[in-house]
């Protein structure tokens, strides 16, 4: 690689009493990569995120971003400059879309016509009609709820995004149908993404790069066509065969048909 | 009736607005602190559970109970710091009040907290919220129905309470309650609940349409609400044009007729010699002379035996003159209180009985008693069991009653007559004593002292001799017939007459001279 990545952690470790649920994490991940995070359910991949934007701080290790340790930035300006999405969406309810998506920007002192024109922007960015700039949450679908989500994270022109299962609590079409739509955004913005998932099957469609996490290490890491080929050990294999599995049962059932 | 209504009405605006800003002051100050508390127990669990319990605790000590604690409380303060606080009146009432609003404040606020959706907090975080902004832009607004539900209970709540607040000298529409309590003025009581009761629901009300416009984000409904509550503070803060506090003299009552009537009498003198006047109604024994000696009320009317065994705590006896004499130099050399002289009646402690049933038990003194009282019941005031006077009565005759119960002094007349109490601890001043046909027993062993009514001075009033001339009409003028006559006048329940009315009865010149107070207890 010849220029330094975007964001590299340095052997971070957490440990919840006398369990570690991160044991010395190294990754480095250079700018417009979309990487997924995978492992199964306490695997450590969500405390692993938030230690980049410092909802969780680790024990040891260091969380360098463009070059700065995280520790050095207020928290409340290091979150302001990266995208955070997370599963619960956790949209202000008593905000409307617009405001909710102009949060950042009010944040930061932005004027009202400032943010509602990047409001309309965003919600252009994310496929939603402008017309629901002034709907509330409650009125939205859950698909919806998630664009507006995403467009959030993004009303501050951020390089880094960090995604904790975002499309979990989706519809297996409304999830298929966004995870692409933010693939085509992450191209077009030129964005770096981690993103947290259980799913190998959207790992492996979405990502350019997976790193495979079981009891808080790294056990593969690697595009995904080297993942499908069979590297790694055997918990890292049984992750890869399930996807595999189910798409051969689906082509012989085509075949079949 | 009418004119029972006419007095309760013209005293009731200034009483309006003296409440609205006790309660409006208690309540700011209670979501001032209470806010806070509540937002920081919210993050604190270890906290919570102590700060929640201390409110609750602060609620279960009866309200009346938690205002007159603040007197001596206050007074130890104020002498530990050297600073004169004052002890009676605004600030002690205002405490209690603000005390007693904390908790549904607070419990609101941390229930308020804890239901927020963790998903949202999360949120506030993850998109760089500082503390402050997360509180400002996402809890309190959130959290706002629950908390102004608690608001709104301490409000409510506060009003009513409020009213006790007569008890420790400071105005509130308790005083029509409480004085139409003890002359049974019932129109007075009436009033007074009322104007508390649409108090209570009109701010109620107001602060229901904010929790209403916030839940409904329709801005003008909480501007209305607020602008309505404040201007209601605004305008009870309005004062009346007063003369300068140098010409302003508070005076104290106890609570019973007989102090209303002669601090109307008193109030009378001073207004005629171009003084303003503020009365303190419904002092407990005990705060009044503390209040005068700390210079919070300056004039009162007490009885040399009270103070005597009360506030000298002596249990000699001495004759009149002598008990007299001795006890203004004694509080003259230790507050500083003055005795400007007395009025010329006596208002003693005396056990009374109806004539009939004394004469059926041959009792006519306090010894005759003894022998009876173990199958007798007692009907006393509520001072009486717990004053001096009585267990040295107790002592001298070996009294022991059947049984003893406490009343208010209406209440105890209305005892004796109704036959739930054979004995009674009567004022001999009191005007029921000859309405009621009872006998007041004698004290042959002398264990009760006199009792002469005398006029208490502050020590800040006690060398102003323009105030004494002002009251030197007072002195030596009321023999015990016009007292008992006027006191009757308000006591009694055809003809009722308020104690301003019975005040002016009062001071008209007697229509003929006769001899002044008995001297020779």
């Amino acid at each position: 690689m010849d220029s330094a990545p975007l964001l590299q952690l340095n052997g971070i470790t957490k440990r919840h009493g006398a369990d570690a649920a991160l044991a010395g994490v190294s990754l480095a991940v250079p700018a417009g990569t979309l990487l997924a995070l995978v492992g199964p359910s306490g695997s450590g991949k969500t405390t692993l995120l938030k230690t980049i934007n410092r909802l969780v701080e680790p024990d040891e290790g260091s969380v360098v971003l463009a070059g700065e340790d995280v520790r050095a930035i207020p928290a409340a300006s290091l979150r302001r400059r990266i995208g955070y999405v997370f599963q619960g969406i956790g949209l202000f309810p008593h905000l409307d879309v617009a405001e909710n998506i102009a949060i950042v920007p009010r944040l930061t002192g932005a004027g009202a016509a400032e943010r509602r024109a990047r409001a309309l922007e965003l919600l252009d960015l994310v496929a939603l009609p402008r017309d629901f700039a002034s709907r509330y949450p409650a009125a939205l679908s859950g698909g919806q709820a998630q664009r507006v989500g995403v467009a959030r994270a993004l009303a501050a022109e951020p390089s880094l995004m960090l995604m904790d299962e975002p499309f979990g609590a989706l519809d297996p079409v409304t999830r298929d149908e966004l995870g692409r739509a933010y693939r085509a955004l992450h191209e077009r913005l030129g964005l770096t993404t981690i993103m947290v998932t259980h799913d190998m099957a959207e790992a492996l469609l979405l990502a350019d790069r997976i790193v495979v996490l079981i009891d808080g290490r790294i056990r593969a890491d690697g595009p995904p066509a080297s993942l499908l080929r069979g590297d790694g050990d055997a918990g890292v294999r049984a992750l890869i065969e399930v996807p595999r599995r189910q798409a051969e049962r689906l082509a012989a059932l085509e075949r079949g048909g | 009736m009418r004119a029972a209504a006419a007095d309760a009405l013209a005293a009731l605006p200034e009483l309006v607005r003296a409440h609205i800003l006790l309660s409006g002051a208690a309540i700011a100050i209670a979501v001032l602190v209470g806010l806070p508390l509540a937002l920081w127990a919210a993050g604190h669990r270890r906290a919570r559970i102590p700060l929640l319990a201390f409110v609750g605790l602060v609620q279960t000590v009866p309200a009346l109970a938690l205002l007159a604690l603040f007197y001596p409380l206050l007074l130890l303060t104020g002498a530990a710091i050297h600073v004169a606080l004052p002890a009676l009146g605004f600030l002690p009432a205002l405490i209690a009040l603000s005390l007693y609003a904390l908790l549904p404040i607070v419990r609101n606020g941390v229930a308020a907290r804890e239901g927020l959706d963790p998903s949202v907090i999360e949120a506030a975080d993850g998109v760089g919220m500082t503390g402050r902004q997360r509180l400002l832009l996402v809890e309190l607004p959130l959290g706002a129905p629950v908390l102004i539900a608690g608001i709104r209970t301490a409000a409510v709540w506060t009003i009513g309470a409020a009213t006790l607040a007569t008890t420790v000298g400071q105005p509130s529409l308790g005083n029509l309650i409480f004085s139409g309590l003890q002359t049974e003025n019932w129109i007075r009581v009436l009033v007074g609940c009322a104007a508390a009761a649409v108090l209570a629901l009109a701010a109620d009300g107001l602060l229901a349409l904010v929790e209403i416009g916030l839940a409904r984000r329709s801005p003008w409904r909480v501007r209305t609400g607020l602008a309505l509550l404040a201007a209601a503070v605004a305008l009870a803060m309005i004062q009346p044009p007063r003369g300068s506090s140098e010409r302003m003299i508070v005076i104290g009552a106890k609570n019973f007729s007989e102090q209303y009537i002669l601090a109307a009498a008193i109030a009378d003198k001073l207004r005629a010699a171009g003084y303003r006047t503020e009365l303190r109604e419904d002092l407990g024994s005990a705060v009044a002379y503390r209040a005068v000696a700390a210079g919070d009320v300056d004039v009162y009317v007490d009885y040399t035996g009270t103070l005597w065994t009360n506030v000298l705590a002596r249990t000699d006896i001495p004759p009149a003159a002598r008990l007299r004499a001795e006890l203004g130099r004694a509080l003259a050399r230790r507050d500083g209180v003055r005795i400007l002289g007395t009025l010329g009646f006596e208002n003693a402690y005396a056990l009374a009985m109806k004539r009939q049933r004394a004469q059926a038990l041959g009792i006519g003194s306090i010894a005759d008693l003894a022998r009876a009282a173990p199958r007798l019941r007692l009907a006393s005031d509520i001072e009486f069991l717990s004053r001096p006077e009585w267990r040295s009565v107790e002592a001298a005759y070996g009294l022991r009653f059947g049984e003893a119960r406490s009343y208010n002094p209406t209440f105890m007349y209305r005892a004796i007559a109704d036959g739930s109490a054979d004995v009674l601890s009567a004022f001999s001043s009191d005007g029921r004593i000859a309405a009621l046909d009872l006998v007041t027993l004698t004290d042959p062993k002398g264990a009760l002292p006199s009792y002469e009514a005398v006029l208490l001075v502050s020590p800040k009033r006690a060398g102003d001799s323009s105030f004494a001339a002002a009251l030197a009409p007072l002195l030596d003028s009321i023999p015990i017939e016009r007292m008992r006559r006027a006191n009757l006048m308000v006591d009694r329940d055809e003809d009722k007459k308020s104690p301003e009315a019975a005040a002016r009865w009062l001071l008209r010149p007697a229509p003929a001279p006769r001899p002044s107070a008995p001297r020779s207890h």
